[in-house]
């Protein structure tokens, strides 16, 4: 009959318990938000008294996770960038021109002399003066061509040579293209992490979103355009001519000259002069890698324009150093010891592989790989979000106190059944948002209010079906038995639409809409679990103690 | 003494005035899809681009000197509304200032807005701006259709959903009322030129979780009469199963109206259109669950031999016991 095992009952009071336990981080919002910072900042940069002691304010054994807060409570920028993904196509191919223009070259008994055309973006166009050497011209172009390493382009060349009357066509391949548009992506959230990393904010949102898209949001900031400075811009890399070194932080230089910092020896600098002979935005990529001798070192190429100086300059300068620059600190200086033609050239110096693997994760973070264009900018002032969750509190709490009176005057003893699975239910809801690390927004309030006022309908659909079997039932035993299993259907139905409605709203929906989606779907379970569960377990511990020969629902 | 909104037993014919009830409904339908093609909707930004500037002083709003401020700028349509609300302190006015798309820029750029923010500032020097958004016509476009994939989506899903675990005819009468749900509070929202953004959608479909919900309760309920008496007229075993659920459908609608008029006094102004059209559509979604979906089922006529074992019987979740 109304027999529930006893590891049954273990377990249910079990989840609540571990539900609750989660959930109780958050009634000591700021305290266990300090804590949680001063443990990040014993990780990040070791540790003092005073973040021993604020640490220590939240004990350890405790969960420690919080509900996030969302933007438009927190206060904070939002921004949806654009990256011009397209923009590094043309950069490819025209680093790709002197390559095919010193291959053709070698090939001008039979293809003539050859001339760059205007071409439509992403195409590069080349004339040759004999048409009826275009067969070897197409021959020798595609031999340079390189495989792309990539899912779904196996057996793919990075270029697609075409050739139309005299003109030599070349294109990225689509596998190329894709490839690129993914490491320009990537290239670019790198950089933007790193950049807002360093700003220091807190849980800074950055993700990818669709094929060209990064969302930024990082709350506390003071506005979009604050962020947009601290991303849109460049990083500031640059290869300077080298004219002195000092251990003097206040050596005097000469005119149209720095002293610059060094980023690895502390105490060194550089007396550098003040225009650059070539800046990260000439250069195309950085790798590491091994020079003939073995050395970890770093191979860099440069686009067209970034070559031809470069390479002018080296030939000039063999024996001198030369500083590479980032953000005004000199990365390294190394020697030139060749002349380098062609745009491509390896950086040797002492590294380790480490430290040449994160000079090349530096020279390709200096520049963004591509510019942005910011489709969506929002700005949330820290107080209106403050308002704002004054106003969600004071509201959930009016409207949880009035549910609760509503519950006692309409069910008596069961609507107080009902009310403890309430408010284990909200406190459920809060210990999982915790545990899955959710994100609370405003809707998301909102949606808490509304499953307040939807979760009792389990309840009530059970309760109102008790009271029609006590008319017939033999005893209020059966009748909270079939109660509880004929109104199963109804609330597993009603609550399973609404859970759909509730994954539609969390796939299609972004942000505030999202988190409303959260709050939805999550209070439909744990509503559905406190009802068929908690308050049955609650009415049945009751009913074995008391034995009542009647009740009243 | 228990409060009992519902009498005990009730035997109110839902059904004697289905004919005017379902022509209200549809007239308001009508109606609803008309005043939408003439007055259109008041949309946000998250639809049609541009940027909304929240302004707040502690000097009275003067809407007239701040639209005479912003004017020289020669920004096209700018539209100023002054927000008024229970949960403001006295000193706190605020006002939403909305800049149309600039011609041929993908987000309104930031020295428009320094301008406008300067511009104001003069007017009144105590003026701060809490919040500010920009959305740009790419994005806005693209926003429309998610939102209209979404709506789509969510009644696809209950069709099929529906259909699955009752029959077809059940799966028609529960879209149509979500279908009448959503044109009228699109027509409200027309009416009374309420802002219309992505968290009207997000209230669209909140409402559309919600009649479903109520639809299928009175459904299940029907299904299970339907068994028990074989014999009697479908349109009174309907009135017997809404009857029976009345005093449920009450209480739930009663406990959720609670809390989101709770919501919509003091919850502030900024989900304001949010929380009220999920009020509109508990109302209309507890009354189309009757008159509209129960209406369609009784004109498609439905099954009556259930005698047959069928797996779509509605106890298969009933072995779960605690």
């Amino acid at each position: 009959m109304l027999n529930i095992p006893l590891w049954k009952r273990v377990v249910i009071w079990g989840v609540v318990a571990l539900g609750l336990l989660y959930a109780m981080p958050n009634l000591f919002y700021s305290r266990v938000e300090l804590s949680n910072d001063a443990e990040a900042a014993i990780e990040a940069a070791g540790a003092t008294p005073e973040r021993e002691a604020a640490a220590g304010a939240w004990p350890d054994w405790l969960p420690s996770s919080l509900v996030n807060l969302g933007l438009d409570l927190r206060g904070g920028a939002h921004l949806l960038a654009e990256v011009q993904v397209e923009d590094v196509y043309d950069d490819r191919l025209d680093a790709y021109w002197p390559e095919i223009r010193d291959a053709l070259r070698d090939e001008r008994d039979t293809v003539g002399t050859i001339r760059r055309q205007d071409a439509p973006a992403g195409e590069l166009r080349i004339r040759v003066s004999r048409p009826e050497g275009m067969a070897r011209a197409l021959e020798v172009v595609r031999g340079l061509a390189s495989p792309v390493t990539s899912l779904s382009g196996v057996g793919a060349t990075d270029i697609v040579v075409a050739g139309q009357g005299d003109e030599i066509i070349v294109q990225l391949s689509e596998a190329e293209q894709q490839a690129t548009d993914d490491r320009t992506i990537r290239q670019s959230l790198e950089i933007i992490r790193r950049r807002v990393d360093e700003a220091g904010t807190r849980e800074p949102t950055i993700q990818r979103q669709g094929a060209d898209r990064i969302l930024i949001q990082v709350p506390g900031i003071g506005s979009a355009q604050e962020l947009k400075d601290l991303i849109g811009t460049t990083a500031q890399l640059t290869f300077h001519p080298v004219l002195g070194r000092t251990g003097d932080a206040d050596a005097d230089v000469p005119p149209r000259a720095q002293l610059l910092p060094s980023m690895t020896e502390e105490g060194t600098y550089y007396t550098v002069e003040e225009s650059p002979v070539v800046t990260g935005e000439d250069l195309v990529d950085a790798q590491p890698a091994f020079d003939q001798n073995g050395q970890p070192a770093v191979n860099f190429r440069f686009n067209p324009s970034g070559a031809r100086k470069f390479g002018d300059y080296t030939a000039e300068n063999i024996g001198s150093p030369f500083a590479i620059v980032l953000d005004e600190e000199v990365i390294s200086a190394p020697v030139i010891r060749d002349h380098i033609p062609g745009g491509s050239g390896i950086i040797t110096g002492n590294f380790s592989v480490e430290e040449s693997t994160q000079l090349a994760v530096l020279l390709r973070a200096g520049a963004l790989p591509a510019e942005m264009t910011f489709l969506e900018e929002r700005t949330i002032g820290p107080e209106l979000g403050q308002d704002s969750i004054e106003a969600g509190e004071i509201a959930a709490i009016v409207a949880f106190t009035a549910v609760l009176v509503f519950m006692g005057l309409s069910y008596g003893l069961f609507g107080i059944f009902a009310n403890i699975a309430l408010l284990i239910n909200v406190g459920l809801l809060f210990g999982l948002l915790s545990m899955i690390g959710a994100t609370l927004t405003l809707p998301g309030i909102a949606g808490i209010v509304l499953t307040i006022g939807m979760a009792v309908d389990a309840n009530v659909l059970v309760f109102e079906r008790i009271r029609e079997e006590m008319k017939t039932a033999r005893g209020p035993a059966r009748a909270i038995e079939l109660g509880y299993d004929r109104a199963l259907s109804a609330i597993v139905d009603a609550n399973i639409t609404t859970f759909i409605i509730a994954t539609i709203l969390f796939m299609l929906g972004s942000g505030p809409v999202r988190g409303f989606a959260v709050t939805l779907g999550l209070g439909i379970i744990t509503s559905v679990f406190t009802a068929i569960f908690v308050t049955r377990l609650i009415i049945v511990t009751w009913f074995e103690r008391r034995r009542p020969k009647t009740i009243e629902v | 003494m228990r409060l009992r909104l519902v009498p005990e037993t009730t035997d109110i014919d839902f059904f004697k005035y289905r004919r005017s009830t379902f022509g209200v409904s549809m007239v308001l339908m009508v109606l609803s899809l008309v005043v939408w093609a003439v007055m259109g909707l008041n949309f946000g930004i998250d639809f049609r681009g541009g940027t909304t500037i929240r302004t707040q002083s502690t000097e009275a709003v003067d809407v007239g000197a701040y639209r005479d401020a912003i004017a020289p700028l020669g920004l096209g349509d700018v539209t100023i509304t002054e927000i008024f609300d229970p949960s403001f302190d006295e000193d706190q006015n605020v006002a939403m200032v909305r800049i149309q798309a600039q011609e041929g820029q993908e987000s309104v750029t930031a020295e428009t807005i320094a301008e406008v923010e300067t511009a104001l500032q003069q007017v009144d020097p105590s003026i701060t701006f809490p919040s500010v958004e920009s959305v740009g016509p790419k994005v806005s476009g693209e926003l429309i259709q998610t939102a209209f994939i979404a709506v789509a989506a969510s009644l696809a899903a209950i069709l099929f959903y529906i259909w699955l675990r009752f029959e077809w005819q059940f799966s028609v009468g529960a879209v149509v009322a979500l279908f009448h749900d959503v044109v009228l509070t699109i027509g409200l929202f027309s009416l009374l030129q309420i802002r219309f953004d992505l968290a009207t959608i997000a209230a669209i479909l909140t409402i559309i979780g919600y009649s479903i919900n109520d639809t299928v309760v009175i459904f299940d309920r029907l299904r299970e009469n339907l068994i028990k008496y074989k014999q009697r007229a479908l349109q009174d075993v309907m009135n017997l199963s809404v009857n029976e659920t009345l005093s449920r459908t009450v209480m739930t609608s009663g406990t959720t109206l609670i809390a989101l008029i709770a919501l919509l006094i003091l919850g502030g102004d900024v989900i304001r259109g949010f929380v009220f059209a999920i009020t509109w559509g508990v109302v209309v979604g507890t009354y189309s669950s009757v008159y509209v979906a129960k209406n369609v089922v009784l004109w498609l006529g439905v099954k009556r031999d259930w005698s047959k074992p069928d797996a779509n019987q509605g106890n298969q979740f009933a072995n779960i016991d605690a």
